[in-house]
């Protein structure tokens, strides 16, 4: 029971964890961007009135949103190569599963967003003249972005999350270097608790932001 | 051209629907485990005492903020050492999961009781009620009912998560999937075949929360007055 | 006179730098019927809210039935404070009933079980003598063919008179009523002064904050007119609602003159 803590060997690999937060990052801008444009895209199509748009979103949001990630990790790692005549690599791989999941959470938002905006804006762009995808982009887009800006954080909260789970497929990241540094030193207490802590640190801030956008937008909007 | 062939994935199908039990077993034991505990929880949050709030708000705002697996990796490799029991995959998932979601179902908990207006706390407390009795025979019935629709997405949530289990060689659907994959030679058709289960097991539950959450709609029992 | 139901001794409260209630002396005998008065924001609310202690009151006290409410806790700079533990207020309350401006009927139970609920749960009696009870406060303010009925499906003015015998089922010493009528369509006024106006026949001890100066005119045994958080002018409903000798008083009833004594 009376475990004697020694966190000096964690930090004698801070080079390997630097490496690993290093692909953290890397996993995660590639998701957050890929993942937040592909959904504004798809939301739109959502949106769209033709069902040749519409259809094959919603089949996607659906399909995404109702399977797990890791499946989904596991399946361009594993499976896809048997379709493509390339390699899958481990980045590749993650960066599709999270991208696509992300994309299907994040169309779901921003056609909230979008629908929440009352239909008097539309009518008065239109008044004005405005073509719809002008309406869109000049009135619609700008106040919905407002109200969907915490949601948004919370979906980049989790993108950086499910980061971890590129582990799964091997790629170096802060989970996976855990793993290899609490092998080399038989001291997971340690190690895991500083990961767990890094994460908790790095996103603790990013979460009281989003309620602070939260809270803001419930008091005025 | 590749050719498919699902004969494999066929010959093995007792073992993906262990898989799937398995998976069923993990989220219903955490399900089970976590809704209590995160009503606790959010009743130590909302209890004004500094020395409940305090803990009960760290334990919701750490097992929110970081990631699953992490939480998982720690609880299979790093608690086993410092209490020295022997840790299942099993358990290290149930424990995990159990807190984890408990955290989620805190907020959801604490979300539906904040939203009951103060009158309903003002009658009850009018009538001579205790805090306590306000609580339990105003205030939560009615925040329940709200919380339906949130709690059946954490539901799904959970189940989802779950397959994290596969990391720590715990046989659920995926890990199953995968074993059957190395052993066929089929990762294609297995990991297809387990993606379309997942996505046909979790749609139905989606599907189910979406009526549940329009018949409350409709009965207008969800909303006051 | 009859020793004083409820007395009030230098009631105040404020809501952080802003003073509601300056100071308010008020004895109630039993029986009596007081209508209290007052522009908005003048305190009347606060001062009813503070007699069941929905609010806490910041200084003065209350006595019920001859004993003084609280206890006292010196303070750091040697005044003295009174402070009230929640069983005492729990004791109060069930003897103090309030019907309040926006009901808040139990939406997750029936009007019968909203009015067995205190019942209940506070005073522990057992399910059927509670139904019958209950059925006989519904069947006072005639709606005992709506007991299995949610409030959802009750108009306002139903409502309303269920809480009445939600609040009557508790055997109340005192009642006492927010603005019951001011969150009603004109047109369900009437039936919710109606049973009020029975139970002021019955002789209960009753508080009534309300703009119906008609209706205080002729049920009220004294009328009292707040402005500023102090009792401004009080006095049987004709010296007050007929003759008032203060200018505030006066304006006050100026702007609601469309009321017919």
């Amino acid at each position: 029971m009376n475990y004697q803590w020694n966190f000096a060997a964690v930090f004698e690999h801070t080079d390997a964890l630097l490496h690993g937060a290093v692909g953290t990052l890397r996993l995660f801008a590639i998701c957050l961007v890929l993942g937040l444009s592909l959904g504004l895209v798809i939301g739109l199509a959502r949106y769209a009135r033709h069902r040749l748009l519409n259809w094959p979103a919603t089949a996607f949001v659906e399909f995404f949103r109702n399977t797990p990630v890791l499946v989904q990790i596991l399946w361009f790692y594993f499976a896809l190569p048997m379709l493509v005549p390339f390699e899958i690599s481990p980045l590749m791989a993650a960066a599709l599963g999270i991208s696509l999941n992300s994309a299907a959470f994040s169309a779901e938002i921003y056609r909230g967003g979008i629908q929440s905006i009352e239909p008097g804006q539309w009518e008065a762009s239109r008044a004005l003249g405005m073509t719809g995808l002008q309406a869109m982009r000049r009135i619609i887009l700008p106040q919905a972005i407002r109200r969907m800006l915490p949601a948004l954080t919370n979906r980049a909260i989790e993108i950086f999350k499910m980061s971890t789970l590129a582990s799964a497929v091997a790629y170096v990241e802060l989970l996976q270097q855990g793993k290899l540094i609490a092998s080399l030193n038989f001291n997971p207490i340690e190690t895991y608790s500083v990961i767990a802590l890094v994460f908790f640190v790095f996103l603790f801030p990013l979460v009281r932001a989003t309620y602070a956008l939260e809270r803001r937008l419930a008091k005025g909007d | 051209m590749y050719r498919w062939d699902f004969l494999p994935v066929l010959a093995n199908a007792d073992l993906l629907l262990q898989g799937l039990v398995n998976t069923l077993a993990v989220t219903g034991t955490a399900l089970a485990f976590g809704i209590p505990l995160g009503l606790a929880l959010a009743l130590a949050r909302l209890s004004g005492r500094r020395w409940l709030a305090w803990p009960a708000g760290f334990v919701i705002e750490f097992f929110r903020t970081t990631p699953p697996l992490v939480q998982l990796f720690w609880f299979f490799f790093a608690l086993p050492v410092l209490i020295r029991v022997e840790m299942t995959p099993f358990m290290a998932a149930a424990l995990t999961f159990s807190i984890q979601s408990a955290a989620f179902f805190a907020e959801v908990f604490r979300g539906g009781i904040v939203s009951i207006e103060r009158g309903q706390w003002e009658a009850a407390r009018a009538l001579g009620m205790t805090p306590p009795q306000s609580m339990r025979r105003i205030i939560l019935p009615q925040a329940v009912k709200r919380m339906i629709p949130a709690f059946m997405e954490r539901a799904i949530e959970l189940m989802k998560t779950t397959t994290l289990v596969a990391t720590v060689s715990y046989a659920d659907l995926l890990f199953q999937a995968n074993e059957i994959a190395q052993k066929t030679f089929r990762p294609l058709e297995v990991f297809t075949v387990a993606a379309g289960i997942y996505f046909t097991v979790i749609l139905l539950f989606s599907l189910m929360a979406r009526q549940l959450e329009r018949r409350l709609a409709v009965s207008g029992e969800s909303t006051v007055h | 006179m009859a020793e004083p139901l409820l007395r009030t001794i230098g009631l105040r409260k404020s809501f952080g730098e802003r003073e509601v209630l300056r100071g308010i002396d008020l004895s109630v005998a039993p029986g009596e019927r007081i209508a209290i008065l007052g522009a908005s924001g003048s305190g009347k609310s606060t001062f009813l809210r503070c007699l069941n202690f929905m609010e806490i009151p910041t200084a003065g006290s209350v006595e019920l039935g001859g004993r003084m409410l609280g206890a006292e806790r010196k303070r750091r700079d040697g005044g003295i404070d009174r402070v009230y533990a929640e069983p005492e207020l729990t004791r109060v309350r069930q003897r103090v009933g309030m019907v309040f401006q926006q009901f808040n009927l139990f939406p997750h139970m029936t009007a019968l079980e909203n009015v067995m609920e205190g019942l209940r749960t506070v005073k522990g009696v057992k399910a059927p003598a509670a139904r019958e009870r209950a059925m006989a406060e519904l069947a006072r303010v005639g709606l005992a063919d709506h007991a299995e009925q949610y409030p959802a499906r009750l108009s306002g003015g139903q409502k309303q008179r269920v809480a009445i015998a939600r609040a009557l089922a508790m055997d109340p010493e005192l009642l006492l009523f927010d603005e019951p009528t001011s969150a009603l369509d004109p047109e369900l006024v009437g039936e919710v002064l109606g049973v009020i106006r029975s139970l002021a026949e019955e002789g209960r001890t009753m508080l009534l904050v309300t703009h119906e100066l008609g209706f205080a005119y002729h049920v009220a045994t004294r009328v009292i007119f707040i402005a500023d958080g102090e009792i401004h002018e009080s006095g049987t409903p004709d010296e007050v609602l007929k003759h008032p000798q203060r200018e505030r008083t006066q304006a006050f009833l100026a702007r609601h003159r469309e009321f017919s004594l």
